[in-house]
């Protein structure tokens, strides 16, 4: 009974999270696996060289990718992605992709409330619109 | 599996009668199904039913390679996930001959203990929930909270990290880890003395689990009963100090051993495991050497082909992982000897002619992660 | 006296005379009835959805928690809120079960509770009946309740359900002695059973500290008792939710579980009031004798207040209790009222009366 009295008369021991109040304040830590994102610079321009590594690691299939083969102005073909696809709902957050990346194209994002209605909001494509790739990345 | 009971087998005595605690009832902490046969309040009999959450981990791990098993390994003891993942990694990294650098063997020993003490926090809480004691449960969690805290931190997530990797670990340790370790032990030396005012000392816990559930060394020994439910019994199993893995061999700890192996002594055998925890993560905090926090590992990892054993010591016993494999990037055959399985076994003979408070009361003392069970 | 400006018995009065001169005396009483009927009613279900809100509170903050605090400032409004809810839940009905007895069972509980209620002095002259056996209706009347949980546990069709029934029977014989027997000794040293003569003769000093260390033990005794009575933690034996999921009311749903939970919670506040009026003098002000000034002050204080002050106070303790300790087993419970309780408190009402026959009682 002490344990419990000297809880009950120190008030400033609580330490409920307020949660949806909280909202705007909450931080979440710097590592935090809210799910797999791909930044974009200033120029719109990412780091993903569409070479598949991050899909043949993954172990659920979450990601797809698809790509398409153009010629540059120098004469060379490469690979550049169309669409980078992402499963969030089959998402296991084990973090190999992240790992496994040969130009850490990919990163965690700080985002968590993955509530939706619909299962197909869930499959993100995460290459923005018109994105092209940073020059130099092999 | 032919005799599965759904209703009363025919030649049972007049007075017995069955309940089915589970698969959804509050004190079996997940899907696990008891068929109990009762005479008034007294067990006369116990079947366990497992399955209910069957994911086929075994059988997935087949396909995976040997990175990806690691995450799916979290799943199955989810409150030891890093000593989980502990097992296959150091599996591949004997069978593969790689040294590991002795910066992740600190930081990886350092985790398995906060795993463990986080592991028996929860069980504090929800052995003191099914004695009827709401408050421990919420003490439990509240100081459960500020280790989570510290994972969330380093590893990016609270409950399946996913954190190593064969030859090391997934990224290093973040700066504040360190301190937030050191505090958080000094923190917890002294609400430990809260849970031992509010439980332990409580002469209603003591005089319901004295004597209550008793197993036997030898008892211990045949059933496999590993882990704390095992030490209690006098059943020296440590994994830690027999087979020693990463720095377990350069710490000084006390395998805590009680010969009572009644539920008094499974709960006594925690607490104390906890302080052990403890001494352990003090010993090492300040001393992780500088170094790489992964070796370097082949792109694709290939086991040559043979069988494999290892095994660890998670915070319900030992863990064993058993691997068959042809030389391919993937597993033959992975099979894990859970710990919760072989101490689910005991169950039926521990609690037989004991009364339904005392079957919630040694189901607690056992601590059972039911995905363990199934897997 | 003092106290005479809260006194309530001429107010009654007024309105006793007025009815019988102006209506047939059959249809006076039917009236008065209906009156204290509302009035209880009201009072029931407010003090009821108060402790619930307290309760959760009390154990929210023992437990480092908020507690409600969605509903209304600071989530007063909660308990409203989860009335209504139950108000318009499904009332379901279960396959093979006793159909008349599972819908009786609530209106026994409940009723037993309301009944206890009338007897409880509020304040002088603020009581409905004022038996000359007061403690010894109370105690009948509560003790009603375990029937509406036998056969809440019986008709339910449910296994867990038929053991708790069975641990509240067991439990509630049981511990009904103890209760009774605390009592007694009080009764022994106030020598009435009516209600309003034991308060009256606390006017000079509780009975806690009149009746020296007996009372003092049988005030723990009693709270001991009167939790187990109640179906309250540690002795929630019946309700285990860790063992039985729900116990007795596992398959009730709707408004008649809340009323189960509503009797529940009004067990606890009749037999706190009961404490309160019995050891701890009622709405009897506290009293120093000697300290004219300081009883003076003490006497404006209005006697609801003293009384809802030490029913709140006892209450308070009961959740102290349930929300610290574990519980108990079955046989350790039963272990506990015969082996010490029953004996402590037979010796007990010895020395008492022995304190009563020497006259070395204040």
């Amino acid at each position: 009974m002490g344990v419990t009295g000297k809880y009950f008369f120190s008030p400033g021991q609580i330490v409920t999270e307020q949660y949806p109040e909280n909202r705007k304040t909450l931080k979440m830590a710097e590592r935090f696996k809210g799910e797999v994102i791909m930044p974009h610079d200033e120029n719109n321009q990412h780091r993903c060289t569409g070479c598949g590594i991050c899909e043949l690691n993954c172990p659920n299939g979450s990601i797809e990718i698809i790509s398409t083969r153009i010629e540059t102005p120098e004469g060379k073909k490469v690979r550049i992605i169309d669409k980078h696809i992402y499963h969030l709902s089959m998402c296991t957050f084990c973090g190999l992709c992240i790992k496994t990346c040969p130009s850490d194209s990919l990163a965690w994002g700080q985002e968590f409330e993955h509530a939706v209605f619909d299962r197909s909001k869930l499959t993100k494509v995460l290459n923005q619109p018109g994105s092209s790739i940073i020059k130099g990345i092999e | 599996m032919k005799e599965v009971i759904h209703t009363p087998v025919p030649d049972i005595e007049e007075e017995e009668y069955h309940i089915n605690m589970g698969p959804q009832h509050p004190s079996t902490h997940g899907v696990l199904r008891l068929v109990v046969s009762l005479q008034g309040e007294i067990v006369k009999s116990l079947k366990p039913h497992c399955g209910y959450i069957h994911r086929g981990i075994e059988k997935m791990c087949e396909k995976d390679t040997y990175p990806q098993i690691i995450h799916l390994t979290d799943r199955m003891d989810y409150l030891s996930a890093h000593i989980n993942n502990h097992a296959v990694c150091l599996l591949v990294e004997n069978a593969l001959q790689v040294e590991v650098p002795e910066r992740v063997k600190y930081i990886r020993t350092i985790i398995d203990e906060l795993t463990r003490i986080q592991s028996h926090q929860l069980w504090w809480a929800c052995y003191g929930m099914d004695l009827g004691g709401l408050t421990c449960f919420f003490y439990g969690l509240r100081d459960r909270e500020h280790i989570l805290d510290i994972f969330e931190e380093s590893f990016g997530s609270r409950l399946l990290h996913s954190y190593y990797t064969p030859g090391g670990l997934m990224q290093d340790i973040h700066p504040n880890f360190q301190k937030r370790v050191k505090e958080f032990i000094k923190y917890f030396q002294k609400k430990i003395k809260d849970y031992d005012r509010i439980l332990t000392g409580n002469v209603i816990m003591t005089e319901r689990t004295r004597g209550i559930g008793i197993l036997s060394k030898e008892d211990a020994i045949n059933y496999a009963v590993t882990g704390p439910s095992g030490r209690a019994s006098g059943f020296s199993c440590d994994v830690r100090k027999h087979y020693p893995y990463s720095v377990y061999d350069k710490v000084e700890f006390r395998e805590v051993l009680f010969t009572e192996g009644d539920t008094l002594h499974r709960y006594y055998a925690r607490m104390e495991e906890m302080r052990e925890s403890m001494k352990i993560i003090e010993q090492l905090i300040d001393n992780i050497p500088e170094g790489e926090y992964s070796a370097k590992m082949k792109a694709v990892l290939k086991l040559p082909a043979g069988e494999y054993y290892q095994r660890v010591e998670t915070a319900r016993g030992e863990l064993g992982a058993y691997c068959i494999s042809d030389g391919n990037k993937t597993p033959f055959r992975l099979k894990f000897r859970s710990p919760n399985f072989s101490n689910l076994g005991v169950l039926d003979k521990i609690s037989r002619e004991h009364k339904i408070a005392d079957l919630v009361a040694i189901g607690a003392s056992l601590d059972f992660v039911i995905p363990d069970i199934d897997r | 006296m003092a106290f005479s400006i809260y006194d309530f018995t001429s107010f009654n009065q007024a309105i006793d005379h007025a009815l019988y001169a102006s209506l047939p005396p059959v249809l006076a009483v039917i009236v008065e009835m209906t009156i204290i009927g509302l009035v209880f009613l009201v009072f029931y279900a407010v003090v009821g959805l108060f402790l619930v809100y307290a309760e959760r509170k009390v154990c929210a903050f023992m437990q480092n928690r908020v507690g409600p605090n969605r509903v209304g400032p600071y989530g007063i409004f909660q308990t409203i809120a989860d009335f209504i809810k139950l108000l318009m839940k499904e009332l379901i009905s279960i396959k093979n079960s006793d159909k008349l007895l599972f819908n009786l069972a609530p209106f026994i509980v409940i009723i037993a509770s309301f009944m206890a209620i009338a007897a409880i002095p509020f304040g002088k002259g603020l009581q409905a009946i004022d038996f000359d056996i007061g403690i010894l209706y109370v105690i009948a009347v509560s003790s009603l309740g375990v029937v509406g949980i036998l056969l809440a546990g019986w008709s339910s069709n449910n296994k867990y359900s038929l053991i708790g029934a069975m641990r509240s029977g067991a439990q509630i014989i049981s511990y009904e002695l103890s209760v009774g027997l605390s009592l007694l000794t009080i009764i022994v040293l106030a020598g009435t059973m009516q209600f309003s003569q034991i308060v009256e003769g606390q006017a000079n000093g509780w009975f806690i500290f009149k009746g020296h260390i007996p009372a003092f033990i049988a005030f723990i005794l009693f709270l001991i008792a009167s939790t187990a009575e109640t179906n309250r933690g540690p002795f929630d034996l019946a309700e285990a939710e860790s063992e039985l999921t729900a116990g007795f009311h596992t398959e009730y749903s709707g408004i008649k579980f809340a009323f189960f939970f509503l009797a529940e919670y009004m067990n606890m506040f009749i037999v706190a009031s009961i404490a309160a009026t019995v050891f701890l003098g009622g709405w009897m002000p506290f009293h120093f004798s000697g300290w004219a000034g300081f009883n003076h002050v003490m006497d404006y204080i209005p006697p609801f207040v003293w009384y809802l002050g030490k029913t709140a106070f006892v209450i308070f303790l009961m959740m102290w209790f349930k929300w610290t300790f574990p519980r108990l087993r079955i046989d350790q419970l039963l272990n506990l009222e015969w082996k010490y309780l029953l004996p402590i408190n037979l010796v007990n009402i010895l020395v008492m009366a022995f304190i009563v026959l020497m006259g070395w009682h204040f």
